[in-house]
């Protein structure tokens, strides 16, 4: 499908994206600035003059690394969560109730800024932060799946043949949450994409001179008002079309997972 | 029954407010960093003007104290003072939140009006109309707030130059002016999640078997629209808005910059750069308590709409 | 294809329902589908019919194809005549006249009723619609009957919602609701299946009783013969989207003339008597497109089929006060009748 094809793509370009930039990325010509496309410089130069096709492909890396880490990170401990919670039950599950309640306080965006005014501005702290607000929405969606599970009959058939709890969670409940899992992963790698770049676009994230689409947004949106509007609006458009791959993704692997586990 | 519920909902809100100032407030404080060092702007102090600011901003009370101080002081309105500005935070706010609250409160009706609006047509009729409500939907959802800002701003402002690109103007209808725009950005791609839902909530209704009762029993098809397919979706419909506009408040901050409007949010930015930590605590912490509590008033709404949820609380 | 009136009783009365011919298609994974394969029925002033079968018969689609309920691709052929007037052809106002005249009973009461709107909304909503009474007529008529179906405390239980009663009590309340419009005819679908076995007899009771009172005609949809027969004047057995016998109930239920009709009333499990297993009929339901062509659609699971009953389908023909779809029929008669242990 187109969707998986544009993922692909990016996560391609996301690896080799600075090595096969035409030009270096972050060599900035004044004179250059705003220039349109010329041979060479395909899609022409961006505000402080540098060539902005170089930085698009450069800017790759950072554009999908940074929701990769999100995406892995509240994953791993969105599962955690979930499915300790759902195997527990009782006062454990009450209690992690409470402090995702109070984690859901939080928008994800509020989150980074705290973030980056305590550790500093840079894409670390925005990761940390955003996987931090991403979690709850996880760990609820997959708390009421292994719930699901854990009322199934098997389950407690391995229960009476004497599998221990945490057998029965890593072999059997978990890889039966995959599909969801997966499902989810997808669609939050699609969110925490326009969270960091929004944060990026703020000032908090990648700094400049640092290629990355959301800064670039930013740094070039002097222009969109004296009409050099391309820099910025390209740059848009890059999170855009990924971010439509994503969430389209998303959507279909959740509807499979839905079908197979009826 | 609906006391008591509202009296656990209550208590449950001011826990949670309660939790989140803590939260905030610990985490800037565990913040690395010398507050001295910021006060006196690089510039080296002699021991007693150390001293002198060290006791006017209680910096080496113990931390509780310090958590208790502040939680009081923001209760009786005070904030703090504002490091960078040398003045107090609560009116730096107060002189800001109105413009955030305008751009939120003009975000909002554009949300339920278009949101709500597509997605009753996009449930109630088939074809081309739906379809053209599913493909909108789908694309304004991915785009994100500051990339539709700078769309707008190409456009409208650059281009056409229908409306200005800064500020938030004066006086009622050159703010409504100023503020279109961002307002567009702010709701674009929350009001595609509340257009999908409410078509996806309209079109389970219609499908829902007591709407096949109603039918039978010979009702008109307005009446049937209006008494059990609106009012059951109103449901998640009025969630779903709730929930999408307690959001609005944080993302305003994106939008606010993009604008250059001198809101809540820009400067929350500003304050974090600078790290002037009473600002950022006093803004955080009202957007905090605007979300929670819109949250929790979502709740109620939902409660007082879906008589069933008063049997799962007792 | 004959009618289907039984030539001894009623036989000058006009009937309230006739239904002619009727054919139901529905799109099933892309493909139309038979479900309905030429049902002839007639249900009288104050009568009560049966019709019975196990799932994939078409007996509910029966009762949704006369009350024009059917799903959107839904093709239909056939005719359907309420009181002389063609039903098929209804749209708009006269479709809802149609609507107050005829009332449906449903099986899942919780699923069919609004949650969100009390009962006493629910009970005269109908009667409101369609301007038949004020609000406190309707009121009253709802007290009325919440009393005749066993509910007591009526007052308040208008001003509860759904969620506060149990089934059984939500089943009453659809059947007085059903009333409440003076309906001329019932069509209950299987209205006792969601609850238990005591609630059951009771709702039954309740539901004999008062059609019996307002002289409503019931058409009574179950995959329960024995309980069928209990409650209706005639009953009507399906199979495969198709009617195999209907007859006086008394009559079918001593002595079923067609093979599956004989079976169903050996299935079920006797209270009087034991046996070592229990009785089922062999095979798998089936429905109207699932079964073989140009054969008898019973044939593969009858235990009496011969090689006729596999080259050609037999139709309904007339045979001791009823009527029955099989060409053994005749002969069969007096081992069908010893068919218990």
């Amino acid at each position: 499908m187109v969707c998986a094809v544009v993922i692909a793509l990016a996560a391609l370009l996301a690896v080799v994206g600075p090595w096969i930039a035409p030009h270096n990325p972050e060599a900035a010509n004044g004179a250059d600035a705003w220039v349109g496309s010329v041979p060479g410089h395909l899609l022409g130069f961006d505000a402080v003059g540098r060539d902005l096709l170089s930085r698009l492909l450069a800017g790759a890396r950072t554009s999908m690394l940074g929701p990769l880490i999100v995406v892995l990170a509240s994953v791993m401990s969105g599962t955690l969560i979930a499915i300790v919670s759902a195997w527990r039950g009782g006062r454990v599950d009450a209690a992690i109730g409470s402090v995702i309640d109070i984690v859901f306080a939080f928008p994800g965006i509020l989150l980074a800024i705290l973030a980056t005014t305590v550790l500093g501005v840079g894409l670390s702290a925005a990761v940390v932060a955003l996987a931090i607000a991403y979690t709850p929405f996880l760990a609820r969606v997959l708390r009421s799946a292994a719930l699901i599970e854990r009322g199934l009959p098997y389950v407690a058939a391995l229960e009476v043949q004497g599998a221990s709890s945490f057998t029965i969670c890593v072999r059997h409940i978990l890889p039966n949450l995959a599909p969801i899992v997966v499902a989810q992963a997808t669609t939050i790698f699609g969110y925490a994409m326009v969270d960091l770049a929004a944060i990026s676009f703020l000032g908090l994230g990648v700094q400049p001179p640092t290629p990355d689409w959301g800064v670039m947004v930013n740094e070039n949106q002097s222009g969109v008002l004296q009409g050099y509007y391309q820099p910025s609006l390209i740059a848009g458009l890059c999170i855009v079309i990924v971010v439509v791959a994503f969430n389209i993704l998303g959507e279909r692997l959740y509807e499979q997972a839905q079908v197979r586990g009826r | 029954m609906r006391w008591r519920f509202l009296a656990l909902r209550g208590a449950r809100l001011v826990v949670t407010l309660l939790v989140s100032s803590f939260v905030i407030f610990s985490s800037l404080y565990l913040s690395p960093g010398n507050p001295i060092a910021t006060l006196s702007g690089g510039k080296s102090l002699s021991p007693q003007a150390i001293a002198a600011l060290e006791e006017r901003f209680h910096l080496n009370d113990p931390f509780f104290t310090r958590y208790f101080r502040w939680l009081w002081g923001v209760l009786h309105g005070d904030f703090g003072i504002s490091i960078a500005l040398r003045s107090e935070v609560s009116s730096l706010i107060a002189a800001r939140i109105w413009t955030t609250l305008a751009l939120v409160a003009y975000a909002s009706l554009l949300i339920l009006v278009i949101g709500i609006g597509l997605g009753l047509i996009g449930g109630l009729k088939s074809g081309w109309l739906d379809t053209g409500v599913l493909a909108v939907t789908a694309i304004s959802a991915a785009i994100p707030a500051f990339v539709t800002a700078i769309g707008l701003l190409m456009l409208f402002v650059a281009t056409l130059g229908w409306f200005p690109g800064f500020g938030d103007g004066d006086g009622f209808t050159d703010t409504v002016r100023h503020l279109t725009l961002p307002a567009i950005a702010l709701a674009l791609s929350s009001l595609a999640i509340v257009a999908r839902i409410t078509r996806s909530a309209i079109r389970a209704e219609l499908r829902s078997e007591h709407v096949v009762t109603a039918v039978s029993r010979g009702i008109q098809p307005a009446a049937i629209v209006r008494r059990h397919v609106l009012r059951n979706a109103a449901i998640p419909i009025v969630t779903v808005s709730g929930v999408t506009i307690a959001s609005l408040f944080a993302i305003a901050a994106v939008v606010e910059r993009a604008f250059t409007i001198n809101g809540l949010g820009a400067y929350l930015v500003k304050a974090a750069t600078s790290k002037d930590f009473a600002v950022v605590q006093g803004i955080s912490l009202v957007i905090v308590v605007v979300f929670v509590v819109l949250n929790a008033l979502v709740d109620v709404m939902y409660a007082l709409l879906d008589p069933r949820s008063r049997m799962r609380r007792s | 294809m004959s009618s289907t009136q039984t030539p001894s009783e009623n036989g000058t009365r006009p009937s309230l329902l006739e239904v002619t011919d009727l054919v139901v298609k529905l799109p099933v994974e892309g493909q139309m589908r038979t479900v309905l394969d030429g049902i002839n029925l007639s249900i009288h002033h104050g009568e009560s019919v049966g019709l019975v079968g196990e799932s994939g018969s078409g007996k509910s689609m029966t009762a949704k194809a006369i009350d024009r309920l059917l799903p959107p691709g839904a093709q239909v052929t056939g005719s359907v005549r309420f009181d002389g007037t063609e039903v098929l052809s209804l749209a708009g106002e006269p479709l809802r006249r149609f609507r107050r005249d005829v009332a449906m009973v449903f099986q899942d009461p919780r699923a069919h009723i609004n949650p969100v709107r009390r009962i006493g909304d629910f009970m005269t909503e109908a009667a409101l619609a369609h301007n038949l009474m004020s609000r406190s007529a309707a009121t009253k008529r709802a007290l009325e009957l919440l009393d005749a179906v066993g509910i007591n405390d009526g007052p308040r239980r208008l001003r509860q919602y759904p969620y506060e009663l149990s089934g059984g009590m939500l089943q009453r309340v659809m059947i007085a609701s059903a009333l409440l419009t003076d309906p001329r005819l019932i069509l209950a679908d299987e209205p006792t299946t969601a609850l238990d076995v005591t609630t059951q007899s009771e709702v039954m009771a309740i539901l004999d009783d008062l059609r019996r009172h307002y002289e409503v005609a019931l058409l009574f949809i179950t995959h329960d013969l024995e309980l069928a027969s209990a409650v209706c004047d005639r009953t009507a057995v399906m199979y495969a989207g198709q009617i195999v016998e209907i007859r006086s109930s008394e009559l079918l239920h001593d002595d079923p003339l067609h093979p599956y009709s004989a079976a169903l009333a050996a299935a079920r499990p006797r209270i009087d008597a034991t046996s070592v297993r229990l009785r089922a009929v062999p095979g798998m339901p089936l429905s109207s497109f699932e079964a073989p062509v140009g054969e008898c659609s019973f044939a593969p699971r009858c235990s009496f089929a011969i090689d006729d009953c596999r080259t050609h389908r037999p139709e309904l023909t007339p045979l001791a006060g009823g009527l029955v779809r099989c060409s053994r029929a005749e002969d069969l008669r007096s081992t069908l009748a010893v068919v218990d242990d």
